[in-house]
């Protein structure tokens, strides 16, 4: 991220104990190691987690199953109290708020899409994203109206009569998300909305939720246990183990540096060239050498790999204001792509 | 209790059980060898009784509990406001008036009140209407085959004669049910949310699915008197518990996901309740509708015996009489009225509702259907005045297969007495009086015993401590002997049912052909009333211990069959392959996979056919066994409430003891197979 705007939510040292009196624990110990638990017979779903969400970021919790990020994502909202910690949103404690103000909060301000849909059996496509808004007690005719325009939005217009259970998984999740955004949330949570998909159909929706993010721009935390997946659609991704989080950072980021070897495990056999983008492999620019064009800066390698194999000449590399700010040889980019970790 | 053994450890533990059983059971022989010394631990004991000054006439178990009911009736206890009998009075009256107004408009008419003491009765509602409003209800919901379904049934019930004792019947189910529902269905929803309240009821509805229905009479008789109002709140008592705990289940199963939804869109707690978790869980709590209406029909046949009258008087009286065809007439009514009620209620579960639409404006747009079906069943009544084939079914076509039935028994008895009769001697002698000899022998102690090693090797202490002290309070009550009766009968009827059941449910698994039949077979077993069982077995056999042995097995047959064909059926079939291509031979197959592994289910199946057997043992008291039913029975003609809750409490102790010991069992068996 080039310039970073205020978080819009943030966890600070949150906890989620599960066992016999946790709260008492944490209070107790202020260093808190695996043996401690163990010995008190303690499991920490959630284990001293920070994060800071920036408006309008994706940001993409990535662990593999037990490793506690459905649970952290789910302190985020208060579905489950954390032991300890806080967590800021708009500039609010949430963990102070009342039932009620939790209640208002999560009515106006939040959205969730589950991982099995979680869509009542009992109504249409139509009454399933108006619920939110009838649970609010908006009346039928505008609530119905709002529904019908984010129905839309994910193309199942022609749908809106129909019952989940006439829907194929790839159009349930659909609706998932339509009822998710009724409310236009301010940030919205996807809890593995992609999983329980086909791979194929999981490649569609992910280009489907692109799209709806590049006209929305919502704040969003995204649970999965798929990198490709993080990769794929993340601003920045989380790494979670053990309930703890090993590292934080952008796709590229994370494949230059991983925090450890369980971080590099996963990055080994993605694809670089589909992940880095010029500004990350350019050298520093050297005005004396004549250049084979310019590229920008954002643009993935994979897509220079024509130019690059085709010219014999390294590439100016600008920014968006096209100051050139780099330059890429191709041996550079060989050097990335192939270098063994 | 055989487990894959694998570690030198684990066989010695299993030694170690073989030698306690060895102990126990030489330690019983002991007793029972050496009884001229202890006669006091082979002879049952008398009630335990005491006299304490403080306790009044409350000097045995069941003189308190008689007591206690005197008590309660006698103006002394109070539910706030009212006292005790106000209290009744009033659920006797919430219950008079719906029922009055639902049997005056299908089966009686309305006494209209002309002045001068005059009265003018109306006629009730047309059969005819009624079938036709029925088979339109039954196309709309599903499709020709269930309205062609519905509409013989009905027609059934007019053209044998029945339409009247059905139309009573069918108003006591009419408010029973409901009610049950909605207390049910409250209960439940409190269960689910408060944890502790779940688990304070859960062991009062084990007592109360446990205790012979036939017990629950005795106190409602004593509260309310003989009469249908009795008999609907005896059907509610009984029908509701299953309501409870599938309300419970079904909220439980929401997927969490939905209840996060839920949460997430910000739903306070009642919507959660009503919008969220109510509908989705719709699907359970419709299955728990559908048990409350047919145990409510089972229970509204016994319930004839305090007054319901309808359908199950008739079975009653012609059992008294003797008259096998109009008794099986009589209850094939009330299973065709289960079958209708069952088969509309799920149609109209599974039925979408149609997709939201603004609703038309005036109330006729908006209930066309209803008010349609209202007209039609004001017209064909009305026209009853005119034609009298309106008002009701002629009495000169009615038919009646009774004849057939009589003439049909009376000519096996002409013609087979002797084989019958030999079979019967011979079986008496040979298996049914040693066996009974056996249990009265044992010694008291030497059982107690016994259960409570089964119980720790099962369960551990805490399922022996249960086991034993469920025994104990029938020893302490004086029912030892009767109580062993109970379980003489109970055991071979099982046992035998259990046998059959196997080999049936093995065959119907093994042949396609025939898994529809045996399944649709045991489906009408298992929807006729209890009592019409008694009726061709006491016509072949007459009264006495034998009958009650065979009506019994019949009864208990259906869970053996269903879960023995179940259990062989969830087998995996990869597994089934996997045998195959290992070159199992059929008879290795079904030997060394297919029972091994259908055990838990099997077991289950055993447990079920004991609670079938011990609840039908209760009824056979009608038919003269000398075991704890006949101890309700008694009670019930005297309105002892004493006499009959200790007797009923009693078979349902010996119900949960076998229940607690054989669950255990096949929990464990169910772990060591990793299942």
């Amino acid at each position: 991220m080039d310039s970073k705007p205020e978080p819009i939510l943030t966890c600070t040292h949150v906890w989620k104990l599960f066992g016999r009196n946790p709260e008492q624990f944490i209070a107790e110990h202020p260093q808190i190691t695996d043996e401690l638990l163990a010995r008190n017979a303690l499991i920490g779903a959630v284990r001293d987690a920070n994060i800071e969400v920036a408006e309008g970021e994706i940001f993409i919790i990535m662990g593999l199953s037990g490793s506690g990020k459905s649970t952290l994502l789910r302190c985020l909202s208060r579905l489950i109290e954390p032991t300890h910690g806080q967590v800021m949103f708009e500039g609010e404690d949430l963990l102070k708020h009342s039932e009620k103000q939790m209640i208002q909060i999560r009515r106006h301000k939040m959205g969730m899409v589950f991982q099995h849909f979680a869509l009542m059996p009992h109504l249409t496509v139509l009454g399933n994203v108006a619920f939110p808004l009838e649970v609010q007690g908006i009346d039928r005719i505008k609530r119905e109206r709002r529904a019908r325009e984010v129905i839309e939005l994910v193309g199942l217009q022609d749908r809106e009569s129909y019952y989940p259970r006439e829907l194929s998984g790839g159009q349930q999740q659909r609706v998932g998300i339509a009822r998710s955004l009724c409310v236009e949330p301010k940030i919205w949570f996807l809890d593995e909305p992609f999983s329980a998909l086909d791979p194929l159909i999981r490649r569609e929706m992910q280009d489907e939720f692109l799209r709806i993010q590049s006209m929305l721009s919502k704040t969003i935390v995204f649970i999965t246990h798929d990198f490709n997946e993080a990769v794929r659609l993340a601003d920045r991704i989380a790494i979670m183990k053990d309930g703890a989080i090993i590292q934080i950072g952008t796709p590229e980021e994370l494949i230059i540096n991983p925090a450890d070897d369980y971080v590099e495990e996963f990055t080994n056999d993605l694809s670089r060239a589909k992940v880095f983008t010029a500004k990350t492999v350019m050298g520093p620019h050297n005005p004396g050498i004549s250049t084979g064009g310019q590229v920008s800066g954002n643009t993935k390698i994979q897509d220079l790999a024509e130019d690059l194999i085709r010219s014999e000449l390294p590439f100016d590399v600008v920014d968006h204001n096209h100051t050139v700010i780099g330059q890429l040889s191709r041996d550079a980019v060989i050097d990335v792509l192939v270098k063994q970790p | 209790m055989k487990t894959a053994v694998s570690t030198a450890e684990r066989f010695e533990f299993t030694h170690s059980w073989l030698f306690a059983w060895l102990v126990a059971i030489a330690a019983v022989a002991g007793i029972w060898a050496g009884g001229d010394l202890w006669s006091w631990a082979v002879k049952a004991p008398k009630e335990l009784t005491w006299k304490i000054e403080a306790l009044g006439s409350c000097t045995s178990v069941r003189l308190c509990v008689t007591g206690f009911f005197k008590f309660m009736v006698n103006n002394e206890a109070y539910v706030f406001p009212w006292t005790f009998k106000e209290f009744t009075r009033a659920v006797a009256a919430c219950i008079e008036f719906p029922y009055q107004i639902i049997r005056s408009l299908f089966a009686s008419g309305f006494a209209v009140p002309l002045g001068d003491g005059q009265t003018w009765q109306s006629p009730p509602v047309s059969w005819l209407g009624l079938t036709a409003v029925l088979t339109v209800v039954a196309y709309r919901l599903r499709d020709w085959k269930l309205a062609l379904m519905v509409f013989l049934c009905v027609a059934y019930l007019a053209v044998f004669g029945n339409w009247e004792s059905a139309a009573i019947t069918f108003s006591s189910i009419a408010v029973a049910v409901p009610i049950g529902i909605v207390f049910g269905a409250t209960i439940g929803i409190f269960g689910y949310r408060y944890e502790k309240f779940e688990r304070a009821i859960t062991p009062i509805l084990d007592l109360m699915q446990t205790v012979p229905i036939f017990a629950y009479l005795v106190p409602v008789l004593f509260l309310f008197g003989f009469g249908p109002v009795s008999a609907v709140a005896a059907t509610v008592i009984y029908a509701m518990p299953p309501m409870v705990r599938l309300t419970i289940l079904a909220l439980k199963t929401v997927p969490g996901e939905i209840k996060e939804f839920g949460k997430m869109v910000g739903c306070t707690k009642r919507q959660m309740t009503w919008r969220v978790l109510i509908p989705a869980a719709a699907p359970g709590l419709m299955v728990g509708v559908n048990q409350v209406i047919m145990l409510s029909l089972n229970m509204v046949i016994i319930a004839s015996m305090i007054g319901a009258g309808g359908l199950g008087f008739d079975v009653l009286a012609s059992l008294r009489r003797q008259a096998i065809g109009d008794g099986l007439e009589a209850g094939i009514a009330i299973t065709l009225i289960a079958i209708v009620l069952d088969r509309l209620t799920q149609a109209w579960a599974s039925k979408s509702p149609a997709p939201s639409s603004d609703p038309p404006p005036t109330f006729l747009q908006r209930h066309r259907n209803l008010s349609l079906a209202i007209a039609v069943l004001l017209l064909t009544t009305l026209a009853g005045f005119l034609w009298p084939f309106f008002a009701q079914w002629p009495t000169h076509l009615e038919v009646s297969t009774g004849q057939f039935w009589n003439d049909l028994i009376k000519w096996i008895n002409i013609n087979f007495f002797d084989e019958l009769e030999a079979v019967k001697v011979f079986l008496l002698l040979n298996i049914l009086k040693p066996v009974k000899a056996f249990l009265l022998g044992l010694p008291w102690p030497g059982v107690l015993i016994l259960l409570a090693l089964a119980g720790l090797q099962l369960g551990g202490i805490r399922l022996a401590l249960l086991v034993v002290a469920c025994a104990s309070f029938i020893l302490i009550t004086g029912q030892w002997t009767k109580a062993m009766i109970t379980v003489y009968l109970c055991g071979i009827s099982v046992v035998t049912a259990t046998l059959i059941g196997l080999t049936v449910g093995i065959i119907a698994s093994r042949y396609q052909i025939l898994k529809k039949p045996v399944l649709v077979f045991i489906d009408t077993l298992q929807t006729l009333p209890s009592f019409v069982y008694l009726l061709p077995v006491v016509m072949l056999f007459r009264v006495g211990e034998f009958s009650a042995m065979v009506a019994v097995v019949l009864y208990a047959l259906p869970p053996a069959v269903r879960y023995t064909l179940y259990g062989i059926e969830q087998i995996s079939p990869s597994l089934i392959e996997a045998a195959k291509t290992s070159g199992c031979t059929k008879r290795q197959l079904l030997a060394k996979v297919q029972i091994r592994l259908a055990w838990p289910e099997i077991m289950l199946g055993v447990n079920q056919t004991v609670m079938f057997a011990l609840s039908m043992l209760v009824i056979t008291a009608l038919v003269g066994t000398r075991d704890l039913g006949q101890e309700v029975y008694i009670a019930l003609t005297k309105a002892d409430t004493g006499r009959g809750l200790v007797a009923g409490l009693s078979v349902a102790f010996i119900a949960i003891i076998t229940d607690r010991l054989i669950s255990a069992a096949a929990r464990k068996r169910k772990q060591a197979l990793g299942l």
